[in-house]
């Protein structure tokens, strides 16, 4: 497989194009919607209409609009059908011939479609993702022969460096930088790993990369392992996401079965493969000392850095650690220039990125729009506000780590800096809209629990201290807590926050402290006038005192 | 603790003899050298689990695949299976016993004969789940985590299946269900179980 190879198979899957495609999503999402069966009786509907050489059936990955599946688009008419019953597949091949079809029409010129950029999610809702011809088709793999026969690994790197380009699985560490290191490590065995351990609740964006695009992420990955000078990849994924582990299976065979993984990639003296790991549903393994100690096998607890992974990663050599999106990026980066990736976005925060747009929210579903869009863009205009006449009250941000920016702050711009100046994160890429009925103390609390839950217990602070916050705040929910509670809550917010091994520790005050500061009327209207001493700590609330009052 | 040294033969020593082991490690380390056995429950399933486990070249950084596969033939890993897969990667049961309790992914327990995981990610949690799940605890008259005694319904919770955009998502023995109301979900469960006991 080379250059020519590609070309040609390119070519031969344009040729065999028909004429009129009909796009289905198959995603997660669509699939619960009986996606699968639309798709069937389409496929039926074709046949018995006789247009089997005219029209073709594909299946594609996430169309964005969640809300609205099954989503099935036509090309080149450029409908999007909507909420599709497999009954409606005979009038929607009938209308491809003049007919006339009742099924919802999606607007294709709103916001929510015409307002983003696609780079990540380029391919995404267009190509087969479990055919690899489709997405050579679509440009893939061209980047990473790009990077294996004009480029140097430091040219990769500089590339890298220069787009701008940074990791999206939250913190925002300069991606080049962390290739730099990597590269730079002495070591006979070097790894890239791919976290795709999408924990956060809310977010789906890494979930929709993999069940729609997975040979992007390969690619991605196969470019940064030739850059650092890395043989072995882990792609670390939930357990939780089984289309996307069965589809990247599929995707690595393909890649294999074509050259384009395994040894002397595309013809070229490197060599790199790829294995998958299946988490087993604990969160901290989102953080990359505990991934690692999950990739060997063990309990899935972080230690203290350094030594960073870059020096000493898995099974003790040097290891890169990337998050699906900011690996999905680096095709298109290599491929178009770091030039042009630098264009897009803020002066400090480069391209774009991908939200899971969800919660009290119209349109429901994936977002990709250049960083320094702001809220209000992404909420009112592309997520055209909160359904039945609410009024939006806050955005959630960044899960269980982020926090809660109330409707005021919509004009924040989203960037890495700005949403941590109003203390929340950019996190993964989770985007919760609530409205006038979410009660904020009780959003404080579920983070909490969550993170009480998934603490691993190695380190005190977290261990503890979740618990302790999260019974102050159902103390506060049961109205039972005085001022004092809450000047405790405050305190040991900083305690836990400064104090942790981990990012999971010291995060989890993130959405309390982040309520207090905007929502603080609702905490003091929960509370109890002073009577002497406060109670017992940690009493077990009266069963029959309502909690959400 | 450690794994006392085990015949050449550790593919196939009996089970029962090694769940035994701490009782009677002494006699079996005198005793003569074994012909490899069958597993003594004679369960194809263990077959299976050791043909896997070869495959993985009996690399002990595979547990937790291993243990994947395991509650994937078997439903859910019980001591005994437990100790078979520490005795077949040659671990201490402790550390296999610790890994499969760190992960909720893992149950110790067996499922009844249906399961409903109502996702409790933060989109369900803002769009109701938390009703959802209280219905069906009523109904049942079980709490999230447990099993109706009939062992007719396992009730469980996510944290996120990812599916935000279809909120609140159940997953009724496992087919993800969009947009569920107390309502949807006791229709769906009532047939499963008859109510409170």
């Amino acid at each position: 497989m080379d250059l020519a190879d590609l070309l040609e198979i390119k070519e031969k899957e344009l040729r065999t194009r028909k004429p009129i495609r009909l796009r289905c999503c198959l995603a997660a999402g669509c699939v619960s919607s009986n996606g699968q069966a639309v798709k069937e009786s389409l496929d039926k509907a074709v046949q018995e209409a006789g247009l089997a050489d005219e029209v073709e059936v594909r299946q594609v990955g996430c169309m964005r609009l969640c809300c609205e599946g099954p989503l099935v688009a036509v090309d080149p008419a450029g409908i999007l059908y909507q909420k599709v019953a497999p009954e409606d597949a005979a009038s929607i091949v009938a209308a491809l011939k003049g007919g006339e079809t009742q099924v919802k029409r999606g607007d294709l010129n709103h916001p929510f479609f015409t307002k983003q950029m696609s780079i990540v999610l380029e391919n995404s809702g267009e190509i087969d993702p479990e055919r690899i011809e489709s997405y050579i088709a679509a440009d893939g793999y061209q980047a990473l022969n790009d990077a294996l026969v004009e480029m140097k690994p430091k040219e990769v790197i500089d590339a890298i460096l220069q787009s701008g380009l940074r990791g999206r699985g939250g913190a925002g560490y300069p991606t080049g930088l962390k290739w730099a290191t990597v590269a730079k490590m002495q070591g006979s065995k070097k790894y890239v790993i791919c976290n795709a351990d999408e924990g956060d609740p809310g977010a789906f964006m890494d979930r929709s990369v993999l069940e729609s695009d997975p040979h992007r992420l390969l690619e991605g990955m196969a470019i940064a392992a030739y850059a650092v000078g890395a043989d072995q990849g882990f792609i670390y994924v939930r357990a939780e996401y089984p289309l996307a582990i069965s589809r990247l299976h599929t995707a690595i065979k393909q890649a294999k079965q074509h050259g384009l993984l395994g040894s002397g990639v595309l013809e070229a003296a490197f060599t790199f493969n790829v294995e998958i790991r299946i988490g087993a549903g604990a969160f901290v393994c989102g953080e990359e000392t505990a991934l690692m100690a999950s990739i060997e096998g063990e309990r899935g607890t972080p230690r203290p850095r350094p030594p960073f992974p870059a020096e000493r990663g898995l099974y003790a050599g040097p290891t890169l650690i990337n998050n699906v999106e900011t690996l999905a990026n680096v095709p298109s980066i290599v491929r178009k220039g770091a030039d042009w990736f630098a264009g897009i976005g803020t002066e400090k925060s480069k391209g774009t990125k991908v939200f899971a747009l969800a919660g009290k929210i119209t349109n429901t579903g994936l977002i990709e729009v250049p960083m320094g869009t702001s809220l209000r863009t992404i909420v009112e205009e592309m997520g055209a506000g909160a359904p039945d006449g609410n009024q939006v009250k806050a955005v959630q941000t960044g899960g269980p780590s982020g926090g809660c920016l109330p409707a005021s702050q919509l004009d924040t711009p989203v960037d890495y800096e700005s949403l941590q100046q109003l203390g929340s994160i950019m996190g993964s890429g989770g985007m919760i809209v609530m409205d006038q009925t979410t009660n904020m103390v009780d959003v404080a609390r579920f983070f909490m629990e969550f993170c009480m839950d998934e603490s691993c217990g190695k380190c005190t602070p977290c261990r503890a201290g979740t618990v302790q916050l999260h019974a102050l705040l159902d103390r506060i929910l049961r109205r039972q807590a005085t001022a004092r509670d809450l000047e405790l809550l405050e305190e040991l917010c900083d305690l836990v926050k400064h104090t942790s091994l981990c990012g999971l520790g010291q995060t989890a005050p993130n959405p309390v402290l982040s309520t207090l500061r905007f929502f603080r009327n609702e905490y003091l209207e929960l509370l109890q006038p002073e009577i002497g001493a406060p109670a017992a700590f940690g009493t077990p609330p009266k069963p029959d005192v309502n909690p959400t009052g | 603790m450690t794994v006392p040294s085990v015949p050449s033969n550790h593919g196939h020593v009996s089970y029962a003899a090694f769940s035994l082991m701490e009782t009677t490690v002494t006699a079996r380390s005198e005793a003569p050298p074994r012909k490899p056995l069958e597993h003594p429950s004679g369960d194809k399933r263990f077959k299976i689990l050791e043909v896997f486990i070869k495959r993985l070249q009996h690399r002990q950084d595979m547990l937790i695949e291993v243990l994947h596969k395991a509650q994937e033939l078997f439903g859910f890993l019980d001591n005994d299976l437990l100790i078979y897969v520490a005795q077949q990667l040659r671990l201490p049961p402790s550390r296999v016993f610790g890994v499969a309790t760190f992960y909720h992914y893992f149950t110790l327990k067996p499922k009844g004969a249906h399961t409903c995981v109502v996702c409790m990610g933060t989109a369900c949690y803002v769009k109701g789940a938390d009703r959802v799940l209280a219905a069906i605890e009523q109904h049942a008259g079980i709490k999230a985590g447990e099993t109706t005694s009939d062992n007719q319904l396992s009730l469980l919770t996510a944290r996120c299946i990812g599916a935000c955009g279809i909120a609140p998502a159940v997953v009724y023995d496992g087919a993800v269900t969009a947009r569920q109301s107390a309502e949807d979900a006791l229709e769906r469960v009532k047939g499963w179980t008859n109510g409170s006991r």
